[in-house]
């Protein structure tokens, strides 16, 4: 796919599986690690399931946030890369994130959030090959990105009144 | 250190002292039992073996254990292992839940929680990697699952939130494992409850956890899984064993749910009122009445592509509000076609009933079965219950459930599991109950029959079984069959999903993680004969309540020799030497002798020798030499 893309999320698809945060972690890390999985899935009540993952917004209040440079806009993806040299764990990013995506890694204490894996989310791959496709690849241009740069418990709330119509 | 695929550390909580510590798992306990199940078998035979018949499993003697083993968050789907000293069969239940309490554990650097002792007040366990916290949960306690499921999980992120969100971001909300009203109050058939439906239901450890006050164990890891030997090959395992789940069709559409019609009908091995048939053409029961109630058509569990798991709501009706999974089809049956009833939108109430009160579906549907037949036949009397307990009627059934999880009543004796509650209520009237108590060693039977021989359970099968009646580590001949207690023993031990076993992934899963040389070969001569005999010599220490004589208990429930008396396979029954030529060719197989006794030359094969002085106790109480 030509031009930066996005990661499109279908909640009600959602089965809660966590492939992606499997895929993504044995991609990333080398191993299964859910903390250090750059999208993962909330479940506040069962059945509620919220792949939380990088929106990309088109304003990058984490990029404009970080005052050592570390982070930067791939120009073919869209994704924002952080450069663990710069990274001083500092957390400026962490705060400026309106969805609370960018984190610091559990164990080097660095940023760390969704590289798109260069343009071909193993996330994705995943979900797919598990015949869910709650998430695909969208071109970016279609998206309304702060929709999605929303905290998990926000968005599981109105999915909670969706799936069990309410109390 | 050269363990790989553990942590090496087990949680030690010693909840009268309200102290803990952290505890190494020696290597060759390890690699002799693997864990889960197995581990299980062997931390209580260490602490409480040589005095295993004076042990009341719900006094504070007993140890409540929470264990996972070494493929536990790298094979497809997430399990936890619990076990103690079983207030069912008095011997050692693996009992098995779905629940990321098992992920959170390795993560948090640890291969299981071993529970001793008993709080005076109610309290939940908090575990973040070293930071170990015994809560009060004065406020929890009472509560049925789903209140305390959203009050727990709203406590703990919120409390993780405010410490963690500014500075280093979002985490994942902890996972925690619970009972509900049924557990607090120690009946025999409750459970231990993960998300709002998983339970671990075999064993009746609800009601040990009950006992210790402890209404919850909530666990937040931050690490990765333990090392692999050899990391690639575990990756390239992982895409294997998801590409084999992802060609499993039925499962993934409807799970065991799509049960309910084929067992009835095609196999004639369901319980249909209490098991006096095992047939109804009932076309009512068909998966697709249930799918009209689906909220969520697939459901998974950490890392597993075959989401079994659908998650039912019903939107309308008298019993509008509840919500279950599937539900399953043991509960399709047990909370079914086993207590008359045939409307799907009852069997889901009556399940997430079962859910909200934190019994075991297939154990208390088992006992409810009983009553209701005790009632048919007039044994037991609207005096005796204070109303009318009909086939078919669900808001009675549920009334009696209620009173089973709060022991008001009649609710008190049958509290006590199918067993017990024969033996009490027999004494009672005078009569002998025990032909309408289908129960194997204190376990209630699964809901698959052996009588049309149609299904997986073999005429020996439940008779024999170190689990006592449970369905899921079935005893099968030949003894390697998959779904076999000697594979349930490795799944339980391992701790996998036993639905998401294809061929030999386990065993190489096993060998990559681990590195060592253990193949289905081997585990079938020596590590899983270990694990079953070690379980069948605490089976038979028994106690303090029941002890079990192989001459008698090693048997089928009697209602299993009574001909089916209806539908395709109408005359059927298991035949007597079907069972003791299986029996004797199975614990041939063992090395056990005749009584199922593990001979002396086993027990040297085995490395338990140690076992030496409990089987001669065994030998002395049954005066067999």
């Amino acid at each position: 796919m030509a031009g930066p893309i996005f990661i499109l999320r279908d909640y009600l698809r959602c089965s809660g599986c966590r492939l992606c945060e499997v895929a993504c972690s044995l991609k990333h890390e080398g191993t299964v690690w859910p903390e250090a999985s750059r999208i993962r899935v909330f479940e506040f009540f069962p059945g509620v399931d919220v792949p939380h993952l990088c929106a990309q917004c088109r304003d990058y209040p984490c990029v404009k946030a970080c005052r050592y440079s570390a982070l930067r806009v791939d120009e073919s993806t869209g994704a924002v890369l952080v450069d663990g040299e710069k990274c001083t764990g500092c957390g400026d990013c962490v705060r400026a994130c309106p969805g609370k995506v960018m984190r610091l890694h559990p164990e080097t204490r660095k940023a760390i959030v969704c590289d798109l894996c260069g343009g071909e989310p193993e996330c994705v791959k995943a979900c797919h090959e598990a015949g869910f496709d709650a998430l695909r690849v969208v071109p970016y241009t279609s998206v309304g990105f702060k929709v999605y740069s929303t905290m998990p418990d926000q968005v599981a709330q109105r999915l909670f009144e969706t799936l069990f119509g309410g109390e | 250190m050269a363990l790989y695929g553990y942590a090496g550390r087990l949680l030690e909580v010693d909840l009268s002292r309200g102290k803990h510590r952290v505890v190494e798992l020696e290597e060759d306990v390890a690699f002799n039992f693997i864990g889960g199940r197995g581990l299980a078998a062997y931390l209580l035979w260490r602490e409480l073996g040589d005095r295993w018949e004076e042990v009341d499993p719900l006094g504070p003697e007993n140890m409540l254990l929470v264990l996972t083993g070494p493929l536990t968050g790298y094979y497809p789907g997430v399990k936890l292992c619990i076990s103690g000293k079983s207030p069912q069969s008095n011997g050692v239940v693996g009992s098995v839940v779905s629940s990321e309490v098992a992920v959170e554990l390795r993560a948090a650097g640890y291969d299981g929680i071993v529970v001793k002792g008993a709080s005076k007040d109610p309290v939940y366990l908090y575990v973040e990697g070293e930071n170990v916290e015994i809560r009060s949960a004065e406020h929890l306690w009472g509560l049925g699952g789903t209140e305390t499921y959203r009050r727990l999980s709203r406590e703990l992120w919120g409390d993780l939130k405010r410490r963690l969100l500014a500075r280093e971001g979002l985490t994942k909300e902890p996972s925690f494992i619970y009972i509900g009203p049924a557990g607090e109050n120690r009946v025999r058939t409750a459970a231990v409850m993960a998300k709002l439906s998983h339970a671990a239901g075999y064993g009746g450890y609800g009601a040990v956890m009950g006992s210790k006050m402890l209404k919850a164990i909530a666990v937040k890891g931050f690490g990765p899984m333990p090392r692999a030997k050899h990391p690639d090959w575990v990756k390239l395992l992982i895409r294997e064993a998801w590409s084999a789940l992802n060609r499993n069709v039925l499962w993934k559409h409807w799970g065991t749910s799509s049960g309910g019609y084929e067992v009835a009908s095609l196999t004639s091995s369901e319980p249909v009122r209490n098991w006096q048939e095992e047939w109804h053409d009932s076309r009512s029961m068909g998966v697709q009445n249930y799918e009209a109630h689906w909220v969520k058509r697939y459901w998974g569990d950490y890392g597993c592509p075959q989401t079994c798991m659908k998650i039912s709501r019903l939107r309308s009706g008298k019993f509008s509000g509840a919500t279950t999974d599937g539900p399953d089809y043991e509960l399709q049956a047990y909370l079914g076609p086993n207590l008359g009833v045939f409307e799907p939108r009852a069997n889901v109430y009556l399940s997430s009933l079962a859910d909200e009160l934190g019994l075991c579906g297939i154990q208390t549907g088992n006992v409810l079965g009983f009553a209701a037949e005790l009632y048919e036949k007039g044994v037991l009397t609207r005096e005796d219950l204070g109303f009318e307990l009909k086939w078919g009627d669900a808001e009675a059934f549920a009334r009696l459930m209620s009173m089973i999880a709060r022991r008001e009543g009649i609710g008190d004796c049958l509290a006590e599991g199918t067993a017990r509650a024969a033996l009490k209520l027999g004494k009672l009237k005078g009569v002998d109950l025990s032909k309408y108590a289908v129960h194997v060693k204190g376990v209630g039977v699964g809901a698959h029959g052996a009588r049309s021989g149609k299904d997986f359970p073999q005429a020996f099968t439940y008779a024999v079984g170190v689990q006592g009646g449970d369905h899921t580590s079935p005893p099968r001949l030949p003894v390697d069959r998959q779904w076999g207690e000697f594979t349930s023993a490795f799944e339980d031990s391992a701790v996998i999903c036993s639905f998401n076993v294809h061929g030999d992934l386990p065993f190489q899963f096993l060998r990559a993680i681990t590195g060592w040389d253990i193949t289905r070969e081997t585990w079938m001569r020596v590590h899983g004969r270990r694990i079953i005999t070690l379980q069948r010599v605490l089976l038979l220490l028994g106690g303090p309540d029941l002890y079990w004589d192989p001459r008698r208990d090693d048997d089928n429930p009697p209602r299993f020799y009574e001909p089916l008396p209806s539908g395709p396979f109408k005359g059927r029954s298991v035949s007597r030497e079907e069972v003791e030529s299986q029996k004797r060719e199975y614990f041939g197989y063992l090395g056990w002798d005749s009584l199922g006794i593990p001979t002396e030359e086993t027990l040297r094969e085995l490395g338990l020798d140690y076992l030496k002085p409990a089987v001669e106790r065994i030998r002395k109480r049954l005066g067999a030499g």
